[in-house]
């Protein structure tokens, strides 16, 4: 009836929540947990159909006429009694979508809500002992984590070691000091990277002599995971570990710039390499790839796939751009370092 | 409105060799084709300075932009849900004459401003999944996908060059002299208004390629594949537009089905008339094959200024017209956000101007009647290029008259 529109496109005149095109919640309040980190607590206008503690939320907005997308872990119950749920964010400079969130966005702000993704989660069935390693704004998922124990009663043996570089700057440091003075069964370790230095593989001895009998969850920055890593490998218990890394890899800007980069097209299942100035269309037909194009010089956008990962150049401009979710021309974007796409 | 200033259009006959630096190629009717005249190094100049206006507009995208087609859409979906609600009451004459306005209205602005202008990717840079170029669907028979290809691609990416662009004549059509003359071509002054009439079908069938179809070069299957696409769009265009809202006006059915029917014959005629004014007037140049062979990014820039010509008007006009009005700005910046065409024309004018090149305008009308002259002469054997415009010269400015206070002596600024 409402041919090539949808009966919906309608019913959003009259409230635009109504619409069921996409998930979309709105902006209860946010509620800062230091100076750099906020808790956004958000609506959802549909049913939540839940998460596990751990996983994290893909969050959008749009800023200055543009739709964003990044991904913050979840803080919030599953089961919260009114349906609501909060992400954790801590600002980085320089940064577009946190420092929005922490200092711009205020209640009554729509956002839109992606899918809930993250295999980190609790181990099942829950392990006698456990250990749980965090660092800088890492403590998020540890943190759902620790409050789904201590939800179920289950906070028996619990060590967490958690590095920060002030007390202060420790997101949920007041109410974890409060935990672990009421569980005896919860025993939380600070390591004030200022003073002690960083959390290493080295502290683990002293911090957690039976670290090698518990269950390890771990949270923190890729340098810290790959070292961690490796020390639960060299002692042959690498499955005891589960692992998240709170920073995206997205373009890391360490490659020499403008030095190419590979692709992985993710429906037509091919990896391709690209040199320096060789589009990601031209890449993957090399590659063997049947890619969609038309103009092959940016005008038509038939070329045009969603980046799930990395960041591309545009070779006419040299700018470097591109997030989680952006549609980008193939035929005039090369790849910088390494980029997942749709196509 | 933007002074648009005298249009080059009116100066007739400028084709006597006089203006600057073209020389006179004996019995070469392009002789004054501005691309041949330019260095490379000023053609790939030109191509830079079209990039930098791109480029300035694009990081500059934002907020205001992002609420003006919001708003557009908004107040088309308001105006064609209040005009089909005026239908249903078509049998009062009144309502029909409201209700077929309103929907005529709805369905230019849903084609132009909207489906076009989405569909070309105008509005992709704002990441929204609801506007973008990869998910619009517009309210006329052809389908998204292959508007996209035959448009998209292949009408901006070779415009106007002779045997590429089919665009030029749409394959039916003798709109320029280089396109050879055959008897079939009498029929054109008919057919003309056949298409005028049914525009959106002839859209439609448009990217089937009835070149390659006359030629057998087409296979059966991908011709069904294309029928069939065209004929799921088309079905659900007709059942909505001819069956399922004539049927909400009970026994006045038929009122509601004339009433959607001139919606979409007024339609169909303007955004004939828009189009055929975008490349068919005697200013734009067309192209052969040798002539682009090579071409540059610059000289893609060049040739699509040159091909295309603007209408003059004011803002409702504009915004009807889907702001192909400034189809010479879309022509260069197909990707650009229509509402941005107005604010960068001066800066088209300019290095124009600064490179002796045409800015090819011209009033409606007189755009509009060039083009049936064209289409009329042209059924007919031979028929020879057109004169075309010299180079965009600025108008003067006028002279600035201040209000003075009377009987003081000298000039007083009365409101300073
Ligand atoms: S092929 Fe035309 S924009 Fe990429």
């Amino acid at each position: 009836m409402t041919t090539p529109l949808l009966p919906d496109d309608y019913f959003a005149l009259l409230d635009p929540r109504w619409s069921t095109r996409e998930a979309t919640g709105t902006v209860l309040r946010v509620k800062s947990e230091t100076d750099e980190a906020a808790t956004v607590v958000v609506r959802p206008d549909h049913p939540w159909p839940g998460h596990r503690p751990g996983q994290y939320l893909r969050i959008g907005a749009e800023i200055d006429g543009i739709r964003h997308w990044r991904a913050y872990s979840l803080t919030s119950d599953p089961d919260h009694p009114r349906g609501l749920v909060s992400v954790t964010i801590k600002t980085v400079e320089g940064g577009k979508m946190s420092p929005w969130f922490t200092e711009v966005c205020g209640p009554g702000t729509s956002v839109f809500l992606g899918n809930v993704e993250g295999e980190f989660a609790l181990p099942d069935p829950l392990p006698e002992k456990l250990l749980m390693i965090s660092a800088g704004s890492g403590i998020t998922p540890i943190w759902s984590m620790l409050r789904e124990l201590q939800r179920r009663g289950r906070l028996d043996d619990v060590v967490h070691l958690h590095g920060t570089r002030t007390a202060e700057g420790f997101i949920f440091g007041a109410p974890l000091r409060e935990l672990a003075a009421e569980n005896d069964g919860y025993k939380l370790h600070e390591q004030l990277s200022a003073d002690d230095g960083r959390l290493t593989t080295e502290n683990l001895d002293d911090l957690c002599p039976d670290w090698r009998e518990r269950s390890a969850c771990l949270s923190g920055p890729r340098e810290m995971i790959d070292a961690f890593t490796e020390h639960w490998e060299a002692e042959g218990i690498a499955d005891q570990l589960q692992t998240e890394r709170f920073q995206p890899v997205i373009g890391t800007g360490d490659a020499e710039v403008g030095s190419g980069g590979t692709v992985s097209f993710v429906v037509t299942d091919k990896e391709a390499t690209c040199e320096q100035g060789i589009s990601i269309l031209v890449g993957g037909e090399e590659a063997g790839a049947t890619l969609p194009y038309g103009c092959r010089m940016g005008i038509c956008h038939t070329c045009v796939g969603v980046l799930r990962e990395g960041q591309v150049r545009d070779l006419r401009s040299g700018e470097v751009h591109g997030e989680q979710g952006e549609t980008v021309r193939t035929c005039v974007n090369a790849p910088e370092g390494h980029v997942v796409i749709e196509l | 409105m933007t002074p648009t200033g005298p249009s080059t259009a009116t100066i007739p006959g400028t084709n006597d060799g006089s203006h600057g630096g073209a020389s006179r190629r004996d019995g070469d009717p392009n002789a004054f084709n501005p691309l041949f005249r330019l260095s490379s190094e000023e053609i790939e100049e030109i191509g830079e300075r079209f990039q930098k206006i791109h480029d300035e507009v694009k990081a500059d995208l934002g907020e205001r932009d992002a609420q003006y087609i919001r708003s557009i859409i908004e107040f088309h979906r308001r105006l064609t849900a209040l005009s089909r609600i005026v239908l249903m009451a078509s049998r009062y004459p009144p309502a029909w004459l409201l209700g077929t306005a309103g929907l005529s209205t709805a369905k230019i602005l849903e084609n132009m401003e909207i489906g076009h202008n989405v569909l070309h990717g105008q509005w992709d840079w704002m990441n929204d999944p609801q506007i973008h170029s990869s998910t619009w669907d517009w309210d006329t028979a052809s389908t998204a996908a292959s508007w996209k290809h035959s448009h998209n691609y292949v009408h901006h990416t070779y415009t106007n060059i002779i045997g590429l662009d089919k665009d030029v004549g749409y394959e039916f059509m003798r709109v320029d002299p280089k396109q050879k003359w055959s008897p079939e071509f009498l029929a054109q002054p008919f057919i003309n208004v056949l298409v005028m009439l049914f525009f959106e079908w002839g859209v439609a069938i448009h990217d089937m390629d009835l070149e390659a179809i006359k030629k057998g070069k087409k296979s059966k299957k991908a011709i069904m594949a294309d029928l069939k696409g065209i004929g799921r769009k088309a079905g659900r265009q007709v059942l909505k537009d001819y069956v399922l809202f004539p049927a909400l006006s009970g026994k006045h059915w038929k009122k509601t089905l004339k009433a959607n029917f001139t919606a979409n014959i007024v339609r169909n005629i303007w955004s004939n008339a828009i189009i055929f004014c975008g490349h068919f007037p005697d200013q734009a140049y067309t192209f052969t094959e040798e002539e682009v062979a090579d071409e540059t990014r610059g000289g893609w820039y060049v040739r699509q200024l040159l091909g295309a010509a603007n209408i003059e008007g004011n803002d409702t006009f504009h915004l009807m017209s889907g702001n192909l009005s400034y189809q010479v700005e879309h022509h260069l910046f197909p990707d650009m956000p229509s509402s941005r065409y107005k604010e960068i024309a001066p800066k088209v004018k300019a290095l124009c101007e600064e490179y002796g090149l045409p800015y090819n305008t011209g009033p409606f009308w007189q755009q509009w009647l060039m083009v049936q002259r064209t289409i009329l002469r042209l059924a007919f054997p031979g028929g020879g290029e057109t004169p075309k415009p010299g180079p965009y010269v600025a108008p003067p400015e006028p002279p600035r008259q201040e209000r003075t206070v009377q009987g003081v002596e000298g000039p007083i600024k009365a409101f300073p």
